[in-house]
């Protein structure tokens, strides 16, 4: 059993790909370094991460597979599933060797259905983020929101909500990851908040920071959402399917 | 804006929310970097979701609850004794924009009760989509419910506001809605749609000879029909949504399972519960026609005008016609695999653009998410999977199929374990 190591970075997956080329060996694991060895293996190579061998691999990859490919795989890699680094490595050796007729489309290929299906769990996670962010307006103007996604994906919607609300400034942050952006009316920026307030640690404004309206308009949401539902169809089932459970806490809806 | 508000959105929220369209899809609006909003195109974005698991997308909501109509099935209607209340121009815009600016919501629904006449109700809807426009410089999405009766110079102009428009059926044939509704008839109905389309279509031609010309309802238009209110039988439904989608800007039909708010009224039947499996079944005939390529006849023919509660409307007209299966997945077209039990839009196209590469087998196709618990009856793969429907008796696979579901639902069955 041949088992190589790499940094979990994308440029790491790259060159792993290099490597495997350069020593003529496919791995039976790739894996990050928190991931734990099996018991018995024949081979450990730990993957160096270089960016001439990750940009000759990349660069190869704009050839033989379409730019819509390439963005689902590098969407795919921010998944949690630890067995993916290797199918992505499958998936890219395959690519890259194939002639003629790109492989992206090939589904009866595990390694592409992976790319695709974990593809869509992140684009799904980070259109989540379009769904359920909820801002609380500050005495100040600022908009604040709290997150906390399963995957790394802030960076995909940040731009969206910059698009939408360009007239107003903004936080989002990502509290598991620990950084946010700050939107100021005319520039996005990636920002991390050291401070340790009541906000900080509950998402949710304290009063005396809030906008003197916010209250109002938080209550007259809730009482929205709560006399828009149809009591003879009660169905809260399907509420938790269409917005997770782990959403509530920062919901405003949600609250009280 | 105070506490007088709340009571009046609660009232107003509780009186819109048996309109049951919701979609914020179809129109893209780029933030022009002056104002708030864009909308994004291709599929909406659902804020939230209430207790009945249904979406919050739009601030649904009426303008006002008095109405001068009596409609049987209207919880609105004039001799109800219920709170009645009405919205200020300035008030819907603020709760729209306040709930935009905090991402609550994606756009304005509104709709209202018809006050003193037709035009003086669509005049002050039509206000509102025009200072959300140009006074707030909204671009989020707006959806103009169009009142019937209204002269065609105000749907124009809240046409030039509005993403989309629709306006309500509610009942399928005619002779149910005279019954119901004495004060309506199609005509009112469609006269309205009629104002909308062509006000697209002009738009549309205008395109093609000027270049700057201002936007026309570019979402198109939707409506609704209750289901469960009228005798009237599925393929009734089915047939006027076919219709329907033949217009050329008709997106969406909704179905509303009947929910008994006026149940003192003789003329309409003592529902327990909306007809809920009824409903389900009718949006899955009408995505069978929007995306499986199905015809109404098909779905519900002449001998069987009620849609089968029991499986689904596919799996229903594969049982019908056992003759066309089983289909070959690696030599069928696209249009036969989607009409496969257990194959979707999704799943069908993976595996046209997935055959080319080699010959798929079961493995592959479960994998690709197909429900081969249904699909095995119906296909061929170059292995055995299953006895085909042609091999054995439509009422045979149709037993195999609902039995399972009986089984799980007894909870006096005892259970043995033998693996």
């Amino acid at each position: 059993m041949i088992i190589y190591r790499f940094d979990g970075s994308f440029d790491g997956l790259l060159s792993a790909v290099f490597d495997s080329f350069a020593r003529r060996e496919k791995p039976d694991a790739l894996l990050a370094p928190d991931g734990s060895l099996p018991l018995f293996y024949d081979l450990l190579h730990q993957v160096e991460t270089d960016s001439d061998k990750s940009g000759r691999v990349w660069r190869k990859l704009t050839k033989v597979i379409s730019a819509s490919a390439r963005a689902a795989l590098t969407s795919a890699f921010l998944t949690d599933n630890p067995e993916f680094p290797l199918l992505a490595l499958r998936f890219i050796s395959r690519a890259v060797t194939s002639s003629g007729v790109s492989v992206e489309t090939d589904f009866s290929d595990p390694a592409v259905l992976a790319v695709l299906k974990e593809c869509r769990r992140v684009r799904g996670e980070a259109h989540r983020l379009l769904q359920f962010v909820r801002f609380q307006k500050a005495a100040d103007g600022t908009y604040f929101a709290m997150i906390e996604p399963i995957f790394d994906v802030l960076p995909f919607a940040v731009n969206h909500f910059a698009d939408r609300f360009s007239d107003q400034p903004f936080i989002i942050y990502d509290r598991l990851r620990d950084y946010g952006y700050h939107y100021d009316g005319t520039e996005l920026k990636r920002v991390v908040i050291s401070s340790d307030g009541y906000h900080m640690q509950t998402g949710l404004l304290s009063e005396e920071i809030m906008h003197p309206q916010e209250r109002l308009f938080q209550d007259l949401w809730r009482a929205y959402v709560k006399s828009t539902a149809i009591m003879e169809r009660l169905n809260p089932r399907k509420q938790r399917q269409d917005m997770p459970v782990r959403y509530w806490k920062y919901l405003t809806e949600m609250q009280k | 804006m105070t506490e007088a508000t709340l009571e009046k959105l609660k009232i107003l929220a509780a009186a819109a929310k048996y309109d049951v369209s919701c979609s914020s899809s179809g129109t893209v609006r780029r933030n022009d970097g002056k104002g708030v909003g864009n909308t994004v195109g291709g599929v909406g974005i659902c804020h939230s979701f209430a207790a009945d698991g249904r979406c919050i997308a739009l601030l649904k909501v009426m303008l006002t609850n008095y109405c001068m109509y009596d409609c049987a099935y209207c919880i609105n209607r004039r001799s109800n004794d219920i709170p009645r209340a009405t919205l200020s121009v300035s008030e819907v815009v603020d709760i729209t924009m306040e709930f935009y600016r905090r991402n609550y919501i994606e756009g304005l629904f509104l709709s209202s009760g018809v006050v003193r006449n037709p035009d003086y109700t669509m005049e002050r809807i039509a206000r509102i989509a025009k200072d959300l426009r140009l006074i707030h410089r909204f671009n989020g999405y707006i959806h103009l419910k169009s009142i019937p009766g209204a002269s065609r110079e105000l749907v124009n102009e809240a046409g030039r506001y509005a993403d989309r428009m629709s306006v309500n059926i509610e009942i399928p044939r005619e002779q149910s809605l005279k019954y119901l509704a004495p004060e309506k008839d199609h005509k009112s109905v469609y006269e309205p749609m009629g104002f909308i389309r062509q006000g697209v279509l002009q738009c549309q031609e205008d395109k093609k000879k000027m270049r700057h010309v201002p936007r026309f309802v570019p979402g198109g238009q939707s409506t609704q029909m209750i289901v469960g209110a009228s005798p009237d039988t599925d393929r009734d439904i089915l047939l006027t949504s076919s219709a329907l989608y033949s217009m050329p800007t008709m997106r969406r039909v909704y179905y509303s399972g009947y929910v008994s708010v006026n149940q003192y009224d003789s003329r309409l039947p003592a529902l327990k519960q909306p007809p809920l499996v009824r409903e389900n079944r009718l949006y899955q005939a009408d995505w069978l026609m929007r995306f499986y390529q199905f015809k109404a006849e098909e779905i519900a023919d002449e001998g069987n005008p009620n849609l089968d509660l029991e499986v689904d409307p596919k799996l229903g007209w594969a049982l019908r016609h056992p003759e066309v299966f089983p289909v070959d997945i690696n030599r069928a077209p696209y249009e036969m695999i989607l009409r496969v039990p257990g194959i979707g839009v999704k799943s069908a196209a993976l595996i046209v653009s997935a055959r080319r590469y080699r010959h798929l087998n079961s493995s592959h196709l479960s994998k690709i998410g197909v429900a081969m618990k249904r699909a095995k009856y119906f296909i061929t793969c170059g292995e055995l999977v299953a006895p085909s429907i042609a091999d054995t008796s439509p009422e045979y696979v149709r037993r195999l199929l609902t039995a399972r579901k009986n089984r799980a639902e007894n909870p006096l069955q005892l259970s043995f374990d033998f693996s």
